[in-house]
């Protein structure tokens, strides 16, 4: 097989026929990175699993060279070890120089398998990519409550990582398409170990696509002190985000914890009430557009990546900060 | 039945200073602990055991002083600890920990339950699991909240995953990947802390590894991803506007700007 034309694949995930959007995120930057090479020189393909039914035209309209379609129904469930069969079976055919996850938890469960079964390395939860001069990927991840940033190369093909979630910008949409979808049967279609049985429910509540987030910390007593945060929240159509001192204290299910053990947010309006500002929290927090921190100690960490802070008892401001913005009814 | 649980020597994050001119962890000024995550492994591993009548092994691979840590997970419940230590081990990426990790459960005779944390606070990858796994040729189930039930052959857990909650039932052996939400870690009682001390901790180098490893798989050499340089990003700070004493002028001014910023749109 010709191998000159280097290959950048996209292993896109996909629940109920629906493409995470992720994998337009990470077509963007692959576009990104080839643009400064030859035409010709990297090609960016995708390899999706699914039914047969799948429809992938989005896929296409996002800048796919090639789409691989493995096919069979069992791709409906989040099965890790049949996936890795069958993609490094295909794998095997498209020899690609890169291999590019996201960072979706079924991601960060799929990526290692493939890697160690491809005998190659893996780099975890990178927030920017780069090409160095001899072709090479350079993957850089946030390290240690993301007080570094280490640049890592690896020296096996396919270089791989994982990519979190909401770092690049997605590819844009275009009318014109000239990629194409190729349909591979499923090499493997099922597996005697593992035996899902169903699925009890979706993910219940998702902050990470929050627009504003109210955010409970430590500074509030009480599971009925919550009142007045959800008061808040409900003036500004937000979603209640929460530190894990209050989820340990069970004031507030896990679903909502914001930071480094819970979930990653990037609003346009975050505001911080009672809360500390531990590196552990503003891992997860720190990268959103404005930051208003309430706290009544005002050497506190949290102040340090603010825009607006109020120095002040949460007991006081959060009520009048509701009953200014219900007088001008935002 | 055999159950082994996995856990690291890690840093006392919330303690560790970080030297930001080098780009470097101190790890002089903190203590170190059993990773966090790893302790819900552990918890989960000892109640099995417990309840099946059968022994609890845990696994470290690390400096001597990793000794200390598996000290403890025997002072939390489980029956013996084998550390993994080499100078040959050191500087080793998730893909020569996992193999090296492997290797020593291949010699101890796979178990049939493999139970690791989510992930670590200092690597922070989550990746060595789902790679020891593969390494094996046995099946993963990650992001655990539950175990349903425990029978001769096989497991069923919920696995929070996928965007949902997935119901999977994996024949032995397994390995199983742990979240915070499966259960509370119990402390080392008294007796047990007596017993850990005198418990004889047998360490494996390479050389007792060589049938199940080879010395290039090992360490830096057995490391594909290698670590070119360190950045510090530049603190994002940000001019915090702070108001300590006029609070209700400054939120009219606050909302204010964040109107004429469209901020508050939906
Ligand atoms: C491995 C690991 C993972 C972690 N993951 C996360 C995570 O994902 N998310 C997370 O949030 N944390 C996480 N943590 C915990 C983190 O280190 C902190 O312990 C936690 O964020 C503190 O929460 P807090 O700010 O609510 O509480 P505290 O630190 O107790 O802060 C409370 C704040 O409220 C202020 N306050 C008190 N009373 C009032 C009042 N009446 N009015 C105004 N202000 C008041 C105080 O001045 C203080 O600043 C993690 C820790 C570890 C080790
Ligand atoms: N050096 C090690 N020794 C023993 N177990 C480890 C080691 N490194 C990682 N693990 C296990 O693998 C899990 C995931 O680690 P990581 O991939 O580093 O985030 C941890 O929670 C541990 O259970």
């Amino acid at each position: 097989m010709i191998n000159d034309v280097k290959k950048i694949v996209i292993l896109a995930e996909q629940k109920k026929g629906k493409i995470h959007k992720v994998t337009y995120e990470l077509l963007g930057k692959a576009a990104e990175l080839i643009a400064s090479f030859p035409e010709g020189q990297f090609e960016k393909d995708v390899i999706v699993l699914g039914s047969d039914q799948l429809n992938l035209d989005e896929i296409l309209h996002h800048g796919a060279d090639k789409i691989y379609h493995i096919a069979a129904n069992s791709f409906d469930m989040p099965d890790e070890w049949l996936y890795k069969e069958n993609i490094c079976e295909l794998l095997k055919q498209i020899q690609p120089e890169m291999l590019l996850v996201g960072a979706t938890t079924f991601g960060r469960s799929l990526a290692p398998r493939i890697a160690a079964a491809l005998e190659t390395g893996l780099t975890a939860d990178c927030t920017e990519l780069m090409i160095d001069t001899d072709g090479k990927l350079i993957q850089i991840r946030p390290a240690f409550s993301d007080n570094i940033l280490a640049h890592i190369k690896t020296e096996t093909l396919p270089q791989m990582a994982t990519i979190r979630y909401k770092e690049f910008a997605p590819a844009e949409w275009t009318d014109e398409v000239n990629g194409e979808i190729i349909k591979v049967d499923a090499y493997v279609k099922g597996n005697e170990l593992i035996e899902i049985l169903e699925e009890l429910e979706e993910s219940e509540f998702d902050i990470s696509d929050a627009h504003i987030v109210i955010s409970a910390g430590k500074g509030i007593k009480s599971k009925e002190d919550m009142k007045m945060i959800y008061e808040l929240a409900e003036c500004l159509k937000a979603d209640v985000g929460a530190s894990r001192a209050i989820v340990d204290e069970g004031y507030i299910d896990k679903s909502h914890q914001v930071g480094y053990s819970g979930n990653r947010v990037k609003p346009s309006l975050y505001i911080a009430c009672g809360v500390s500002g531990a590196p552990q929290h503003l891992a997860g927090m720190k990268e959103s557009d404005v930051i208003v921190a309430i706290n009544s100690d005002a050497s506190a960490p949290i102040f340090e990546v603010s825009d607006y802070g109020i120095v002040g008892d949460v007991y006081k401001v959060v009520p009048m900060l509701i009953e200014r913005l219900r007088s001008k009814e935002i | 039945m055999n159950i082994a649980i996995l856990i690291k020597q890690v840093p006392d994050m919330e303690r560790v200073k970080f030297d930001c001119e080098r780009g470097l962890v101190d790890r002089s000024t903190a203590g170190v602990e059993i990773n966090p995550f790893d302790l819900n492994a552990l918890e989960a591993g000892v109640n099995i055991a417990e309840s099946k009548g059968c022994e609890s092994v845990v696994l470290t691979m690390g400096p001597p002083r990793g000794a200390d840590s598996l000290r403890e997970g025997i002072a939390r419940g489980a029956s013996r600890g084998i550390l993994l230590s080499d100078r040959a081990f050191g500087g080793a990426d998730t893909k020569a920990t996992s193999k090296t990790l492997a290797a020593a459960l291949k010699k101890m005779g796979v178990p049939e339950i493999i139970l690791v944390g989510e992930k670590t606070v200092d690597g922070d990858t989550g990746q060595v699991g789902a790679e020891i796994a593969e390494f094996l040729g046995i099946p993963h189930i990650s992001y655990i909240e539950e175990i349903l039930n425990i029978s001769e052959n096989d497991i069923t857990v919920v696995s929070n995953i996928f965007d949902g909650k997935f119901v999977k039932k994996a024949k032995f052996p397994v390995l199983l990947t742990v979240t915070k939400d499966l259960n509370v870690p119990r402390l080392p009682s008294f007796k047990s802390k007596s017993i850990a001390r005198k418990a004889e901790i047998p360490t494996w180098s390479l050389e007792e590894l060589s049938d199940f490893i080879e010395k290039e798989e090992v360490g830096i050499k057995g490391s594909p991803t290698k670590v070119r340089k360190i950045v510090v990003p530049k603190a994002e700070s940000r001019v915090c506007k702070k108001e300590k004493d006029n609070i209700e002028n400054f939120l009219d001014e606050m909302i204010g700007d964040l109107i004429e910023k469209n901020v508050l749109e939906g």
